[in-house]
């Protein structure tokens, strides 16, 4: 049904008036009468034996209620915190894992670690208590860098050379001998840097446990509180699943840092029981710096072999990726098959290889951040495309051209295990350089040179893969959940329907458009869908939010269930009008009987549904109301063209965008206003690395960047206005034709801008963030080469 | 935050008084540095005086040839003022909107950060510092890092501004944090010209080269050559020592070309 609500209707958002006005309900507004507060007590040094804790001045602070350590936890059986994908090393062994307890037991390995909590009366008093925990710390050499972190001193017991594991993926056989006869071959050094994902919402925790029942309910930040739920019981211990609820009510933001099970929420949780009593964690901005997953953060060398009309023939890739100092929940997954598997890109190359080493430095674990692998794939082919079409003196475009996936070769294999389904890159391309004006560039950059700037152009021609994940996929790669989702279509007596999804939005709007979808396929008013999500207590079993995955796979899944609703309301509805079950049609929000004027309304056969009175019970079940599970048999591949132009002022080595050119291929779009929202927000990420935002440590473990005085978050003004437009071919195998739209922005623009800043400098490459110095330093290099 | 006594007193003695009374007291203006360090526990006062009600030190007066800003005057009604426009154009650089609404004059030059911009005003404009024991120069206020001749207890009531025949101030701002990186207010009195540096090193200085050279030639080109000594510049993330020096050259060749 085509209508100002339905699919593809760019309807303003239900969530906006609630959280205008400040009404919406996030973790830290969830306070419970007689909670308590708890305070972490965390590591000053980056890697240091802990020779001691006393904790008896905490206990004496006025108004401290507990304080607990590490070997209280262990002592009461909770458990090291996991990762969740078995990654293997090319010898075929498993990576290694370290322990991870929740709170440090004999050593510290990153600077924020946490080794104790206290919990108090009040904020103040954890606060006092924390101050008071007296550690005895053996300070050790610190290992940061993570070009020589295999050769450093060794942080993990098991963990010789520093060293996870040494993957690889590709046929290097066949990658050698394309460079074997290669008329061209262009080598680059990058280094992906490393970020902090900074979501509006700093984590929070309030964990509750019911002695009379002998459950526990925490409310928290995730973008996936089943997962949460799992891994707390069958893994850290805290409790059997069915006596754990886990609540995550608004959150503002996650990029991928809140999908993972850290130590401050498990130690709530765990210790709302010991104490019998609710307490409450709410991290400060620092201490989301310090102790939130970060994101990125590898060193590669990336060989292209090329024939000398610009066919691609062969790629090997050679990366270190940093783990930091423990192995995150999907940390091991990231580098490896969200990774190495993305490295053909767009393109046609026959051979590819790719080796990634991950390491252990005495840093913040290292995870998912927005993109999650694909960017930093994208990263690796765009950059050394372009830099290939500069060395070969051929147009960025042509290149790209000569060596696209045709859409008649769909479905296409990849030589790096992936399928596409479906794509149209040179769509994509074309429009973004007609929107561009690419014809235009030469006259413009000359205008720039006139008044002493330089002028740059790059492009960046995605492929990401997205809608994570085919279970089977997954499991046969290591992974240790399926990645289905669920979702749930309750007809309510009056015809409104509820629908409670096991996605989670932290800014997705799944509000609005699931009930889009809802209110498109069944003919319900828009207004009288409501759609319910973040409560094990409320949904099945399902994954929750992250890989661009919510609308391919939990959206699926919804429309699994209207299925079954639409299939059961039309063996309703031939009951009541005396028909045959195969002439009922339903058909904009009527159910039809074919070839006669005779029909009902969506809401008429709700209303017997509930109310049976001219109904088969003896065939058919009361109630309308479905579930679905959806296991999608692919990826999905969202793809598209980039193109920034900067300029640059020579003085002060300030880069200006000057344009950003977003055409994205998404498939079919529910909601085109949320779909341009997330684009923004992406390519905002994207550019800040590329041009502003930086994790960085000192050589003794210290974290320069951990606060907004130093951490560069993109902000408006250094930003140009976004032009974005998409192109489409639907999905094959998801019944909406839908691909995912999340992390698009972040996945394809950095490379754009960095091929446009070193366009404009006339450089091979440039370290992100390219900022004023360092574009300055460039262009003085260049000046005395 | 650790606790403390708060104080509203009503008039510049009364706020001294507390300030003496007081095991280790704190004048509180704007509270743009002071409360984030009480926030983040990296200060505990005993006693916090605001000085919002003390009706001395507000009001923005201009007679000739002069401007003077009470203390207690927030940035966002220097940016409005028009007797001098380069400092008002400085104010209404400061931070973002929220800031400007709550910050001051007298707190910014009293706490003197390395990075603020309003010292770079005060020495290229020559101001005066009037406190309720003296009234001292701006070259001899700024002291160091941090530190400024005021005494324990002594309160900015005012700074005096002579108006400049001409003047500009030019800011790189640090990407994160919009202090500046580098900050240079050129300002010319008939043939002489001053030139304060804020961000550069520990303190606001004044550029004498630069000063020498624009008096003989006030052009931008005149500053092309003349050396600019980074030895004791500040080196951060953002920026090193070498780099700044190279913004000191050109940000006074861009505030020049505006006003020349």
């Amino acid at each position: 049904m085509a209508s100002e609500t339905g699919i593809g209707a760019a309807v303003k958002r239900k969530e906006d008036a609630r959280f205008i006005t400040g009404a919406g309900t996030y973790t830290d507004d969830v306070s419970v009468a007689g909670q308590a507060w708890a305070v972490f007590a965390r590591s000053p040094h980056a890697r240091a034996h802990i020779r001691g804790l006393d904790v008896a001045a905490a206990k004496a602070v006025p108004g401290v209620v507990a304080v607990f350590t590490g070997k209280d936890m262990q002592a009461d059986g909770i458990g090291d915190l996991p990762c969740g994908w078995l990654v293997k090393s090319k010898d075929g062994s498993d990576m290694r894992q370290p322990p991870h307890p929740p709170l440090a037991v004999e050593r510290v390995n990153y600077v924020g670690e946490p080794y104790a909590v206290v919990i108090g009366e009040t904020l103040a008093a954890a606060r006092d208590g924390a101050e008071a925990v007296a550690a005895d710390f053996d300070e050790l050499p610190a290992v940061v860098d993570l070009a020589t972190a295999a050769s450093a001193p060794q942080i993990h017991d098991a963990v010789p050379n520093n060293e996870c594991y040494d993957w690889e993926l590709g046929d290097e056989a066949a990658a050698d001998a394309a460079f074997a006869k290669a008329d061209h071959v262009t080598r680059l050094d990058i280094v992906n840097s490393r970020l902090i994902p900074n979501a509006i919402e700093p984590r929070a925790a309030v964990g509750e446990y019911d002695a009379a029942a002998g459950s526990y309910t925490l409310h928290t930040t995730s973008q996936n509180p089943h997962l949460e739920r799992l891994v707390l019981a069958a893994f850290v211990n805290v409790a059997p699943e069915a006596r754990l609820r886990v609540i995550s009510p608004d959150v503002g933001g996650g990029f991928g840092s809140k999908i993972f099970v850290y130590a401050e929420e498990t130690a709530v949780i765990w210790a709302a029981g010991k104490v019998r009593r609710p307490v409450k964690w709410r991290a400060e901005r620092s201490e989301s710096f310090l102790a939130d997953a970060h994101g990125r953060d590898h060193v590669t060398h990336a060989e292209l072999a090329l024939a000398a009309d610009g066919e691609f023939l062969g790629l090997r890739v050679k990366t270190k990726a940093n783990m930091g100092a423990y192995l995150s929940t999907f940390a091991s997954s990231v580098p490896t098959y969200l990774y190495g598997t993305l490295l053909a890109g767009q393109y046609k190359t026959p051979a590819i290889h790719v080796a990634v080493q991950s390491l252990f430095t005495n840093t913040a674990p290292v995870d998912a951040y927005r993109g999650a692998g694909r960017p930093e794939a994208t990263f690796v082919v765009e950059r050394i495309v372009e830099t290939a079409a500069r060395e070969l003196g051929m147009d960025p475009a042509d290149i790209r051209r000569r060596n696209f996936i045709q859409p008649e070769d769909f479905p296409y294999e990849t030589p790096v295990a992936l399928t596409y389904d479906v794509g149209d890159y040179e769509a994509s391309l074309d429009k973004a350089l007609a929107h561009a004006d690419y014809a235009g560039f030469a006259e413009r950059k000359a205008a720039a040179e006139a008044k002493g700037k330089r002028r740059g152009i790059g492009f960046s021609c995605y492929i990401e893969a997205c809608g994570l994940a085919p279970s089977q996929v997954a499991l046969s790669l290591g992974a240790g959940v399926g990645l289905f989702e669920a979702g749930e279509v309750r007809v309510d007596v009056t015809g409104s329907v509820t629908v409670v999804t096991g996605s989670h939005s932290h800014g997705q709007s799944h509000e609005t458009t699931f009930a889009q979808i809802v209110s498109d396929k069944l003919g319900v008013p828009f207004e009288n869908v409501t759609v319910l999500h973040g409560d094990t207590g409320r949904s099945d079993y399902a994954l929750g939010t992250y890989g661009s995955r919510s609308l391919a796979v939990g959206g699926s899944a919804i429309v699994k269930a209207i299925d079954k609703i639409v299939a059961k309301g039309c063996k309703i509805a031939a009951h009541m009008l005396e028909a045959n079950e195969e002439q009922v049609e339903f058909e904009d929000g009527q159910f039809k009987v074919a070839d006669s004027n005779q029909s009902l309304t969506f809401a008429e056969v709700a209303f017997s549904a509930y109310v049976p009175n001219n109904y088969p019970l003896e065939t058919l079940e009361p109630g309308l109301s479905e579930k679905a599970f959806y296991d999608p048999p692919n990826f999905t591949y969202p793809a598209g063209a980039h193109l920034c132009e900067v300029e640059v002022d020579q003085e002060t080595g300030v880069v200006t965008i000057e344009q950003f050119v977003a055409v994205d291929d998404f498939g079919h779009v529910v909601n085109p206003m949320i779909v341009e929202g997330q684009v923004h927000g992406g390519l905002a990420q994207g550019i800040g690395q590329a041009l502003l935002e930086h994790g960085v440590y000192d050589e003794s473990g210290q974290l320069l960047s951990g606060s907004y005085m130093d951490y560069t978050m993109p902000r408006a003004d250094d930003l140009p206005n976004f032009l974005v437009d998409t192109t489409t071919t639907p999905c094959t195998h998801n019944p909406l034709g839908v691909k995912g739209c999340g992390e698009a922005g972040a996945i394809g623009s950095t490379a754009a801008v960095i091929n446009a800043v070193t366009d404009a400098l006339g450089v091979a490459s440039i370290p992100m963030p390219a900022t004023p110095e360092t574009v300055w330093r460039a262009l003085k290099h260049a000046s005395q080469a | 935050m650790y606790p403390f006594a708060y104080h509203r007193p009503s008039s510049l003695e009364e706020a001294a008084q507390l300030m003496v009374d007081a095991d280790d007291g704190k004048y509180l203006a704007g509270g743009m540095t002071l409360i984030p360090t009480l926030k983040q526990r990296l200060a505990s006062p005993s006693d916090v005086v605001d000085l919002a009600h003390v009706e001395e030190l507000a009001g923005l007066n201009t007679t000739a040839g002069k401007v003077t800003v009470g203390a207690m005057t927030r940035h966002a009604e220097v940016a409005a003022s028009t007797a001098i426009p380069a400092l008002a154009d400085l104010a209404g650089r400061i931070g973002d909107a929220h800031v400007r609404n709550r910050g001051t004059l007298g707190g910014s030059v009293a706490n003197n950060d390395p990075a603020a911009d309003y010292p770079a005003a005060l020495v290229a404009l020559d101001a005066t510092v009037h406190t309720d024991r003296q009234r001292i120069s701006a070259v001899e206020f700024f002291t160091g890092l941090f530190e400024t001749a005021l005494n324990e207890e002594e309160i900015v009531i005012a700074v005096e501004f002579p108006v400049p025949d001409a003047a500009a101030y030019e800011k790189f701002p640090n990407p994160a944090s919009r202090y500046a990186v580098v900050g240079v207010m050129v300002a010319r009195f008939g043939n002489s010209v001053r030139i304060g540096v804020t961000g550069a090193a520990g303190t606001v200085f004044r550029a004498l080269a630069l000063e020498e050279a624009l008096a003989a030639d006030f052009s931008p080109n005149a500053i092309d050559g003349v050396a600019i000594g980074h030895a004791d510049f500040n080196s951060d993330l953002h920026a090193s020592a070498e780099y700044r020096g190279h913004l000191v050259s050109v940000l006074a060749k861009r505030a020049v070309a505006r006003i020349a």
